[in-house]
């Protein structure tokens, strides 16, 4: 948290209503998401309970385990859970458009995109989609076919949201917090219910008086996967002792979809109140990126492609983490720039200035270090009231123009005088608009959307004795079908 | 059994390490080495044991600062050795290096392979390909995240690695458990993965030739429980004397403190602040200048010479705050930084702001053990540090409630012991401004 | 009648266990939470009274769970835990033995159970025999702040080489080799404080405590199975936090002595207002992370709102916000309706800056 959202937090408190931290939406937000409520079982490690899940908000699917320690019935819940999702994911493989670039490739022109109320939605996503990706529909445990295929899917989106910028798989109460800030502390905003009665509270209401009575979880049951103890205690256990006498799923089904339509209708109006914001500029490119991954993962299962290993080997966890810097890097500098009201935290950092050009040369050149000819280097005078903590040397980025480089020359009081380096054109003066003119404000940011370049690291196969040897390769075996679920 | 005298410590120490390398049946050899042990000597030393006896090897350092540093000191010992300075595109390499004769730069490998020593930082080494080198240097291997060991450990056959597991590890803007607890872990130093997943020995630097007397019992047991370290010289070899006596005003009275022990806690009073606190800020900008201006001279087992403003370091946490105290006035030549930059630097004098004054919270980045390292255990002399009162309540204070990893070596120091001890040992040096 | 007692009122104190006695180190800045722990206070009771009950709770199917796995890992001489203490503690001998201390012959008295555990380990420790052997239902026993508190590890396991250690059972899952880092810290935070006993059983015992290992066996069901398996917890940084709050617990007449004399918090003399405002008269030490672990967060909570507390925001904000304590000087601050004392001067300008960017971006 910055001193930023400190003080919209306290606006909050002083107006009674949550306060915008963006001006525009991050986040890419599909014509047709599909909304995910997963509940587990208090105790265990994976067992599903029951979901709410569907793309049309006046249709929601509602699966259910019974008696959740039986195996079969689980697997029986995966099974109509693929049903409900593998058709989803699928639709958008047929559909796609051709890339420009040097090779031209086709990508999907969109992608499935699950929303899930909060962070342990994502955790619950990723733990069934590695209790289900070994599956086998023959062998000595079998299952229906479809179930290692939403496994493999659920694990793929899993991945994708450890990527920062992803729009894949969201948590709600993430994406919300990255908009508005609430007059109550982070913790509690991870309760979608109270998070949203400070941003849109019912009419009559404040914020607050909205939150307090969010938290009344017989109004507002947790949004999951945790189930409330006392609903345990008092209703689902009886629900399912009646389900074992009668075998009638009736009143396991009714007891848990009033635990989740009401989180089912958050969600939606979570929706509605993110359309309505402006999307940034840059959402369009990282969701390609979620596209390129889409169509590869797609390519990869029809080539009949194995499950992805437990753990990484030491090379494949490097290059994650490269990856992971890098999108990371990227996502930070693309939202900072689309975004004056987020471009406001590095300034208060010290980290970006922004002010007004009072002077410019544009015609100096200069021979470059390291290089034998002279190349137009201007220089631009800015004055900033921003407390500037960079020095000399230091290279920024423009909001003008992300991909010109530029450096800090000196900083005097509240002068800053940078160099423009590069994006000039080819001629020995630089091209008109290339270079900001007297009187324009400018913003500078020790920020960068590029995202550096990947290391070179060594195949899988020559994994050095200092990592401990190349690993064995993974073949599937029985084991891992038979990998108890219980 | 007779005590062995520093130096004889350091000797014995320097031969089981080159023996253990050069001769010993490990892949890899890895040496704990306090602040100021010898660390860089130790990589020269072995560097001309191997090419004294005709091997080809390669230097791997962090930073160009680094690499710079020990070519200069390699080129300097050894004048008649070939080193190849490997580095980017575009890189000045300073005269320091260029002045050797026996050392030529470039920024393709294939001008340098030929020479007995080729030294670069990991980073440029990442993009050497096709040649392996039969021995290793690997400097500041505990500040050196495995990935980047991943992506060269194919350029040699063996290696030393040497560092220093007191000060920062690596680390990442990416916040993520996914390798936890695994032997591999790209976030983890290079030390820690490789001496996980092999058997290596671990040497150990006994002396530090650069904290005093005063400094090096408080440091050995602070920051490295396991491995204890002594100083290379007594009470009476070093001093630091002021030329005037001072008025009876806090900042002079603290320097006077400084002078007379080695260490002083210049303290502010109780306040909740903001990082950039103004008055701890001015505080040390003022402890600076004061300690020009009252003409210092350093006296050691070397020589004497007046403490001049490169012998002067401002070390704090923040970025900002390095900011904020050059803003306020700092005489030119003294060294203001990070904890971070100032990793692997030596002073006749350091003034620190502490880390957790004027906090009323500390969060693990506060307490972390490695950063109050490194700033307490720049100095040869004396360390003086600028702190509000309030940092034992705070540490009392502290809810204990960290999350645990399975699988994950403990670290010690425990980063709240590691502070409670320096501040115990800092209160008996109070001086209350 | 100490103090404490005055304090708690006629309610019997509430027996302390290994989890309450981790949990001090929850909060040791929060004077009313040591308060209430120090007198032996019921706060689920005391937040009800207050008007702001607790939303803790265990679900009925967790606690079943904890229980079938528990015995699943005990079953049949707890020969699971024998296989995984042979291969995790290397316990390298062909038979291994099994005591259950709880069967005394029908008594199962405290004192009496506590007795034949001091002996049994007494006499495994001396002799040496009996390597190899689990025991199981061992009774400790530890000073806490005056009182005696019996604390029943899961196992204490006395392996070949004369070291004995802490068996852990808990029913959250390592898949993996990963489990929940924070359920792994309460579970190290809990088995420091069976470490701790049992060292000091040692020590009034004459036995070396080092004998007693500072590598606890945790055992958890191994990925999404009902399979156990162990990993070993290196607990010497909680046994060290450990061993600061117990000594901190005995300082509590700092606290006291500033208390008004007679002041009571007895929920059952007092109306709620009455034990409100004596509650109150003690400072707490509000962050939202009491919302997780202390019985009296909301009540606590509810003071900070509406004191307009920058506590109510979290730790990270109000450090944000330079240690300003309340939510209107801030923003009075930061508009200039309030003015700055010394103190306030640089984050009055901060602040200033702050909402001037803020609008002028919003807009």
């Amino acid at each position: 948290m910055s001193v930023i959202s400190a003080y919209a937090r306290a606006l909050a408190v002083q107006t009674g209503r949550a306060q915008p931290v963006a001006t525009v939406r991050h986040v890419h937000l599909s014509a047709t998401p599909m909304v995910f409520i997963p509940l587990k079982l208090a105790g265990e490690a994976a067992a599903p309970l029951a979901a709410l899940v569907g793309t049309d908000p006046a249709n929601p699917r509602l699966l259910v385990v019974p008696q959740p320690r039986n195996r079969d019935l689980r697997f029986a819940f995966m099974a109509e859970l693929a049903d409900v999702m593998l058709p989803y994911v699928e639709s958008f493989a047929g559909v796609t458009e051709t890339v420009e670039a040097k090779t031209p490739y086709e990508r999907s022109s969109d992608a499935p995109q699950l929303l899930v109320p909060n962070r342990g939605g994502i955790a619950f996503t990723k733990l069934l989609g590695r209790s289900t990706r070994f599956r086998r529909a023959d062998g000595p445990y079998p299952v229906h076919p479809s179930v290692p295929v939403l496994g493999q899917w659920l694990t793929f989106l899993a991945e994708r949201a450890e990527y920062a910028g992803s729009s894949a798989l969201v948590a709600m109460t993430e994406v919300l917090a990255l908009h508005w800030a609430t007059g109550q502390s982070p913790m509690e905003d991870a309760n979608l219910a109270t998070q949203l009665a400070w941003i849109a509270p019912p009419a009559g209401q404040n914020g607050p008086e909205a939150a307090l009575a969010a938290e009344d979880p017989l109004t507002s049951p947790p949004a999951g996967p945790e189930t409330h103890p006392d609903f345990d205690g008092q209703v689902l256990d009886h629900a399912i002792r009646a389900y074992e006498t009668s075998n009638s799923p009736a009143q396991v089904r009714e007891a848990l979809r009033t635990q989740l339509e009401p989180t089912w209708t958050l969600m939606w109006q979570a929706v509605r109140l993110l359309r309505e914001l402006p999307e940034a500029a840059t959402v369009d490119a990282r969701w390609a990126k979620d596209r390129d991954q889409f169509t590869r993962e797609t390519a990869r299962l029809a080539d009949g492609g194995f499950p992805r290993g437990r753990i990484d080997g030491a090379v494949s966890a490097a290059i994650r983490l490269a990856d992971l810097e890098s999108a990371l890097q990227t996502y930070e500098a693309q939202r900072a720039f689309d975004d004056p009201l987020v471009m406001t935290e590095h300034r208060v950092a010290g980290k970006a200035f922004s002010g007004e050009v009072v002077a410019v040369d544009a015609t100096r050149r200069i021979v470059p270090p390291g290089k034998t000819r002279a190349a137009p280097r201007p220089l631009v005078t800015i004055r900033t009231s921003d407390p500037v903590r960079l020095s000399p040397g230091k290279r920024l980025s423009s909001s003008r123009n992300r991909k010109q480089k530029t450096e800090i020359v000196s900083i005097a009081r509240d002068l800053v005088v940078i160099q423009i380096n590069d994006q000039m054109g080819r001629g020995s003066t630089p091209a008109p608009g290339s270079v900001p003119e007297v009187g324009e404000i400018v913003c500078y940011a020790e920020l960068d959307p590029s995202g550096g370049q990947r290391p070179r690291l060594p195949s899988g196969e020559d994994t050095p004795w200092t990592h401990g040897g190349p690993p064995a390769p993974y073949v599937p075996t029985d084991e891992d079908a038979q990998e108890a679920w219980s | 059994m007779i005590a062995l005298t520093p130096e004889q410590a350091a000797a014995d120490a320097t031969a089981a390490i080159l023996a253990d390398f050069t001769g010993g049946p490990h892949r890899g050899v890895i040496v704990d080495s306090p602040p100021g042990a010898g660390k860089t000597t130790l990589v020269v030393t072995a560097a001309t044991t191997l090419a004294d006896s005709g091997e080809r090897l390669m230097i791997v350092a962090q930073t160009n600062e680094q690499v710079d540093d020990l070519t200069d000191k390699l080129a300097s010992k050894a004048p008649g050795l070939s080193i190849g300075r490997l580095h980017s595109d575009g890189f000045s390499v300073p005269s320091r290096v260029t002045r050797h004769p026996g050392v030529t730069t470039s920024n393709k490998i294939d001008q340098v392979e030929a020479c007995t020593v080729v030294i670069a930082t990991a980073d440029k080494w990442a993009y050497v390909s096709e040649r392996t080198w039969p021995w290793a240097i690997v400097d500041e291997a505990y500040q050196m995240r495995s990935d980047k060991l991943l992506a060269i450990a194919a350029l040699f056959d063996r290696a030393l690695f040497v560092g220093d597991p007191g000060q920062l590890d690596p680390f990442s803007v990416v916040d993520t458990e996914r390798w936890a607890g695994l032997a591999w872990d790209p976030m983890q130093s290079a030390v820690a993965v490789i001496g996980r997943l092999n058997d290596l020995p671990v040497h150990r630097l006994p002396v530090s030739w650069r904290l005093p007397a005063s400094a090096a019992p408080l440091v050995s047991e602070a920051f490295y429980p396991f491995a204890p370290f002594r100083s290379g010289t007594a009470a009476a070899d070093r001093e630091l004397k002021l030329a005037t006596a001072g008025f009876p005003v806090a900042w002079d009275r603290t320097l006077n403190e400084a002078a007379a022990t080695g260490w002083a806690l210049h303290e502010l009073p109780n306040r909740h602040t903001i990082r950039t606190d103004a008055e701890a800020v001015q505080a040390c900008a003022g402890l600076a200048t004061r300690l020009l201006q009252r003409g210092a001279v350093a006296h050691d087992e070397n020589d004497t010479h007046p403490v001049s403003p490169d012998r002067i370091a401002i070390g704090c946490a923040h970025n900002d705050q390095v900011a904020a105290i050059r803003a306020a006035g700092v005489p030119a030549g003294i060294t203001v930084d990070t904890a971070n930059r100032l990793q692997g630097r030596e002073y006749d004098v350091t003034i620190v702001l502490h880390p957790l004054s004027g906090r009323r919270d500390a969060t693990a980045f506060h307490l972390e053990s490695g950063r109050l390292c490194v700033l307490t255990s720049r100095h040869r002399h004396a360390c003086i540090v600028v702190a509000r009162a309030g940092i034992a309540e705070l540490l009392d204070n502290h809810p204990s409630t960290g999350r645990v990893q399975l699988n994950v070596p403990v670290k010690f120091p425990d980063g709240w012991e590691a502070n409670h001890a320096v501040l115990a040992h800092l209160s008996d040096h109070r001086v209350q401004a | 009648m100490t103090r404490l007692d005055t304090l708690r009122g006629p309610a019997a104190p509430l027996d302390h266990n290994a989890r309450t006695i981790a949990a001090l180190a929850v909060n040791p800045g929060c004077d009313r939470r040591a308060l209430l722990d120090a007198a032996g206070i019921d706060k689920q009771k005391t937040a009800t009274h207050l008007g702001y009950p607790a939303p803790f709770g265990q679900s009925p199917f967790a606690i079943t769970r904890a229980k079938s796995f528990d015995a699943l890992v005990k079953a049949n001489g707890c020969a699971h835990l024998l296989r995984l203490l042979r291969h995790t503690l290397g316990l390298s001998i062909s038979e291994a033995s099994y005591s259950d201390i709880s069967d005394v012959g029908g008594n199962d008295n405290h004192q009496v159970r506590h007795t034949r555990t001091r002996a049994l380990l007494k006499r495994a420790a001396t002799d040496g025999e009996g390597a190899g052997t689990l025991f199981d239902h061992p009774l400790l026993k530890l000073g806490v702040a005056g009182h005696q508190v019996y604390l029943e590890p899961a196992i204490i396991a006395f392996q070949i080489e004369g070291r004995f250690h802490v068996v852990e059972i808990k029913s959250f899952a390592v898949i993996d080799d990963q489990a929940d880092a924070g359920q792994v810290a309460a579970a190290a935070r809990q088995s420091a404080v069976y470490v701790y006993a049992l060292r000091a059983l040692f020590a009034s015992e004459g036995l070396d405590p080092d004998r007693v290992s500072h590598d606890v066996v945790l055992v958890c069901p191994k990925d999404f199975a009902n399979h156990p398996t162990a990993t070993l917890l290196d607990v010497r940084q909680q046994l060290a936090a450990l061993d600061r709050q117990l000594s901190r617990l005995t300082r509590i007449d700092r606290i006291l002595d500033e208390l008004p004399v007679g002041i009571t918090f007895d929920i059952e003399t007092q109306s709620p207002d009455e034990a409100s405002k004596a509650v109150s008269t003690v400072d707490a030490r509000f962050a939202p992370e009491c919302l997780a672990s202390c019985e009296m967060a909301l009540f606590c909570r509810a003071e900070a709102r509406d004191s307009g507390s920058t506590d109510m925001l979290g730790r990270t904000a109000r450090d944000e916000l330079g240690g300003v304590e309340s939510i209107p000087t801030a923003l009075g601050l930061a508009d200039g309706s309030r003015s700055a004392s010394p103190e306030q001067t640089e984050i009055a300008e901060q602040l200033r800056y702050v909402r001037r960017i803020y609008t002028e971006a919003v807009a």
